[in-house]
């Protein structure tokens, strides 16, 4: 087994498995550490800007990272959308998006690090993920311009290469070898970014699976009863 | 009709010393943590003053309770999807600075020191990140006994409509104590507020509690409590608050701040109320018409129909008793002498408080002021206290209740003054403000021995009913974090052995119309 095929080949898996059933039993084991753990209270003013700006940033990132890698290539065919026209949409909403995030990313970085009062209060995986976030970010982002060279020289074979190895592994037929001719930088943003999905159960990043959409829908007040009514 | 019972306390302001046993008791029991240094779940504040957090009161700040909407009932902090909105950073959420920066002292330098000419001193730190306090700039209690400039224990919101600058010279100022924690609401905002629904309210005593499990730090709660008794612990991101001292609540005994009142100024009892019309009276629009409308949500214990739909509703037989002997109710439905604390906030608060008399001693004795007939006991219009502040704090403004219930209890003070002075029955005192001679007697028992069962009456948990297994309880531990034992998690586990439970059919129903309540068939 040569380096790639470890890194695109199993790594995903291990960290695909980590994140779903470390997850699992966080949540069945766990559910007092599960939380978004707010540091509101210490800080206010830098994180309205900074909390605001990552978390619509990062939450568009996903979902653009979502849509672009798993929709299989016909479809986007078949919806009239070509090669050329999908990396341009994936450069611009990437740049915007990553830009906005990052900004955001950064003043959260700020504070945490030089905020006595969050820094003070900030547990080591609470600033190593972010770091780590930020890291891959950074690098996502250092991918655009080279993206925008293959859109110049009208290359999109780098994008298909990729979402073609998303594909894959997400069928269980990971193939390290679709990702042969596909530039250093982004193997780099790809190992990061998986590697935020193996550490995901061990951070604070699980309040993501948390998202209370269903508050929208529950009556406000909530009783509960501790008897089982009788028959 | 839906019969409900709730915990419920009132507050004898008129006795209340502000000693602060009830929150040191509190505080020694509940919240000697890490992360919750700063809470206090009962806090005595002396008013007038802005309170604790800073300014808790003022609504125009911290969009606290719940406003109405085009005549619906809403949240003050905005409808559902604002408060999803609001979710990355909460703009109405107080910071630690609004309650004050926890902090120890270097005690070790005083044992450390070396030979030395001055006295070595303690410095504060904080106990947050432990950096050195050079001054330590405000507390749980900086106001007490009216400390602080005039300028900043002004801005207390229950100045509204008030000439206030009268009150800062120093021959008419006043002031009360007003002890405080959570009211366990029967339209409770924080519950309403929590968008992982951890917060809830126990069907059987009305308790509002925070299933720990649940919350996800989301802190909407701490904002959209109008009363700031929601509060966050920093250490394990979770929200805490009163339970009501729930496990001594259930065993029959009091409250720990009740039972530790030096001053008797705590009653403890169970009050009744029709669940099926909170809406329609929490919405009523008129602010002052709330403290009417919260009078009305409560059903007689005594009514025949009120009887037969509690034993419907599975009310034990002695929780009715105890509703029957509530000192709560006498107070509040019998003598209406008590009052919910800012009725406007539409929560429908469950502790309600006896607002205080207020004597110029000294000028009584020289004539300065007039007085009852008896020539001792001062009359209302002579009282320290303005009656428009003691009114937007209780009654959003409505001077007439207050008036009343003050009157009530100078006339309880006159006739018994003539009783034991002058061997008279003084009957004309009562005639004026409607009270009997039966009433006033038993007024007097209440309010003003305040024994220790008059004061407490509260049925225990009827756990013998939902417990089959007497000795599912053994070998767990009664209170812990975590998954070390106590879990009321449901989920099925994924490893082979199984998890402790506390109890095998401990099952909890959300309320809902759509959702059914579990037969309690059981596997």
């Amino acid at each position: 087994m040569n380096l790639s095929n470890l890194l695109f080949g199993v790594y995903p898996y291990i960290a695909l498995t980590t994140f779903l059933v470390g997850s699992v039993i966080r949540f069945d084991r766990e559910q007092y550490t599960w939380k978004a753990d707010s540091s509101q209270i210490f800080e206010k003013e830098q994180l309205q800007k900074g909390s605001i700006l990552f978390h619509i940033g990062v939450l568009a990132l996903f979902m653009g990272h979502f849509a672009g890698l798993v929709t299989p290539h016909s479809w986007f065919l078949a919806m009239g959308v070509s090669d050329m026209m999908h990396q341009i949409v994936a450069i611009s909403a990437g740049a915007a998006f990553g830009s906005i995030c990052m900004m955001g990313g950064v003043i959260l970085w700020k504070r945490r690090m030089y905020h006595p009062r969050v820094r003070a209060n900030s547990r080591f995986m609470d600033l190593f993920i972010l770091n780590w976030i930020l890291v891959t970010l950074g690098v996502g982002l250092l991918t655009i311009p080279v993206s925008i060279y293959h859109a110049f020289s009208g290359d999109t074979s780098a994008m298909i290469a990729l979402a073609d190895w998303a594909q894959a592994t997400l069928t269980l037929n990971a193939n390290s070898t679709l990702l042969a001719n596909v530039g250093f930088i982004y193997k780099l943003h790809l190992f990061l970014g998986m590697s935020v999905f193996f550490l995901f159960p061990f951070s604070r990043l699980v309040h993501v699976w948390s998202m209370p959409l269903g508050y929208m829908f529950r009556p406000y007040q909530i009783v509960r009863t501790k008897f089982v009514k009788q028959r | 009709m839906k019969v409900r019972a709730n915990f419920s306390l009132v507050m004898n302001l008129d006795k209340c010393i502000g000693c602060h046993t009830c929150s040191v008791t509190c505080k020694n029991v509940w919240t000697n943590r890490k992360g919750m240094e700063y809470a206090w779940f009962n806090n005595v504040e002396t008013k007038p003053g802005i309170g604790y957090p800073k300014n808790w009161e003022d609504q125009e700040k911290w969009n606290g309770g719940w406003e109405l909407h085009g005549g619906k009932l809403q949240l003050k902090s905005g409808n559902r999807r604002s408060i999803l909105k609001n979710i990355f950073m909460n703009p109405n959420m107080p910071t630690i600075d609004d309650y004050y920066e926890p902090f120890t002292y270097d005690y070790a330098t005083l044992q450390n020191s070396e030979l030395v000419e001055a006295t070595p001193t303690a410095r504060p730190r904080s106990l947050i990140d432990g950096l050195r306090m050079e001054k330590i700039e405000w507390g749980p209690n900086w106001e007490d006994d009216l400390g602080g400039k005039f300028k900043h224990r002004g801005q207390d919101t229950n100045f509204s409509n008030m000439e206030k600058q009268i009150y800062g010279e120093f021959e008419q100022t006043f002031l009360m104590y007003l002890p405080r924690m959570c009211n366990h609401c029967i339209n409770p905002s924080c519950v309403a507020s929590c968008p992982s629904g951890s917060l809830y309210k126990r069907e059987e005593d009305g308790i509002v509690l925070v299933d720990q499990d649940k919350c996800r730090s989301w802190r909407m709660c701490i904002s959209a409590c109008p009363y700031k008794k929601m509060f966050y612990n920093w250490e394990s991101g979770k929200a805490e608050k009163c339970t009501g001292c729930y496990p001594r609540v259930e065993s029959g005994l009091p409250t720990v701040c009740s039972e530790s009142c030096v001053g008797r100024i705590r009653y403890n009892g169970v009050m009744l109320y029709d669940a099926d019309r909170i809406e329609e009276l929490a919405s009523i629009e008129d602010d002052q018409a709330l403290y009417q409308a919260q009078l009305d949500i409560f059903l007689d214990p005594n009514d025949p129909e009120v009887i037969k739909q509690a034993k419907e509703d599975g009310i034990p037989e002695s929780w009715m008793e105890a509703a029957r002997q509530s000192p709560v109710r006498k107070l509040i439905v019998d003598w209406k002498v008590a009052f919910p604390l800012h009725p406007e906030f539409r929560t429908l608060p469950m502790v309600w408080y006896v607002p205080p008399l207020s004597p110029v001693q000294s000028q009584i004795d020289q004539g300065n002021l007039s007085t009852m007939a008896d020539g001792v006991i001062p009359s209302i219009e002579t009282l320290r206290l303005p009656m428009k502040y003691l009114a937007n704090m209780f009654t959003a403004g409505d001077e007439k209740p207050i008036v009343g219930a003050l009157k009530r209890m100078i006339a309880m003070r006159s006739f018994y003054r003539s009783l034991t002075v002058d061997k008279k029955t003084d009957l004309a005192v009562l005639e004026e403000v409607g009270l009997t001679e039966d009433q006033v007697h038993e007024m007097y028992r209440y309010m003003a021995i305040a024994n220790y069962e008059d004061r407490f009456v509260i049925p225990t948990s009827h756990e013998e009913l939902r417990q089959e297994d007497f000795h599912s309880f053994q070998g767990q531990n009664g209170f812990s974090f975590g998954n070390d034992g106590c879990s009321i998690s449901d989920n099925a586990s994924i490893f082979p052995e199984k998890r402790k439970k506390t109890a095998d059919n401990l099952e909890f129903v959300r309320y809902h119309p759509a959702a059914k309540r579990s037969d309690g068939e059981k596997a």
